[in-house]
């Protein structure tokens, strides 16, 4: 089990199943935190880094909606898309991942938020995919922070 | 490829095995990370078993470390959508069932 552990956000990724675990705490009540999940004007202010631009193409958040959207940066677009299979207010989101630039792959996502009291909200995201190997080269890709060249490599390989 | 190897070092028929990959493509992969010096394979036995360089992990470290990072940067975009957010929402328009007809 890897786990790092700071005051801040909380990763796991398990050793039994190809499955990354987030927690994070927020200082809002959940509703407030679902909200910022479900509202397309307010998910776009917070998903994409910051030097990417996030172009929402549609974002239906809700049981049996989908979404898709593109982030660009450098003259460079990434397209993202899913469905929702599972939305109940304030607390759970279920929805697939598929980034476009790997069509075959998918990810089961969950969103699951907590009252912890105070008016603060924990949230616990898992992703979930179907091989060790891509769910390390999930963790390995990231376009945030500029791939460099021994990681694409690995990426590369893990991918394979 | 590289959890398995993390288990135990393995040939390269061992590492095609639980894949729908060709032994090629494994051996082109491996050449990969061998050039990178992720991985070494023995020369004397005929097996030429490959073994995982312990970097490896701290590579994984590094790459989880990052993740975690690039997370915990999208929630203090969060942190901040929430407190922009007025506190007396308006009840949410939704979840609405998908297209059950039009409304009365």
């Amino acid at each position: 089990m890897s786990t790092t552990n700071t005051r801040e956000t909380e990763i796991v990724s398990d050793p039994r199943v190809p499955l990354v675990r987030i927690t994070r705490e927020f200082d809002a009540p959940r509703e407030k935190v679902f909200r910022a999940h479900t509202d397309p004007e307010l998910v776009a202010q917070w998903l994409g880094p910051r030097r990417h631009q996030m172009r929402i193409d549609h974002y239906d958040c809700r049981t049996g909606g989908s979404y898709r959207y593109v982030m660009s940066s450098d003259g460079n677009e990434f397209g993202f898309h899913g469905c929702f299979h599972e939305v109940r207010a304030f607390e759970l989101i279920v929805q697939t991942f598929t980034f476009e630039g790997m069509p075959d792959g998918v990810a089961l996502e969950r969103v699951l938020l907590e009252d912890i009291g105070n008016g603060r909200t924990r949230l616990t995201a898992t992703s979930l995919v179907d091989s060790f190997e891509a769910r390390d080269a999930f963790v390995a890709s990231g376009m945030d922070s500029g791939v460099r060249e021994g990681y694409e490599r690995l990426d590369e390989l893990l991918a394979g | 490829m590289v959890a398995r190897l993390a288990f135990a070092d393995a040939t390269v028929n061992e590492l095609a095995e639980p894949y729908d990959v060709t032994v090629q493509a494994v051996s082109k992969h491996l050449k990969v990370l061998e050039d990178a010096g992720l991985v070494s394979r023995s020369r004397q036995a005929q097996r030429r078993p490959v073994h995982l360089q312990a970097e490896v992990f701290d590579l994984m470290t590094r790459w989880i470390e990052r993740y975690r990072r690039q997370a915990e940067e999208r929630y203090r975009r969060l942190d901040d959508v929430l407190r922009s957010m007025p506190d007396d929402l308006e009840p949410p328009a939704m979840p609405r069932p998908p297209q059950t007809g039009a409304p009365t």
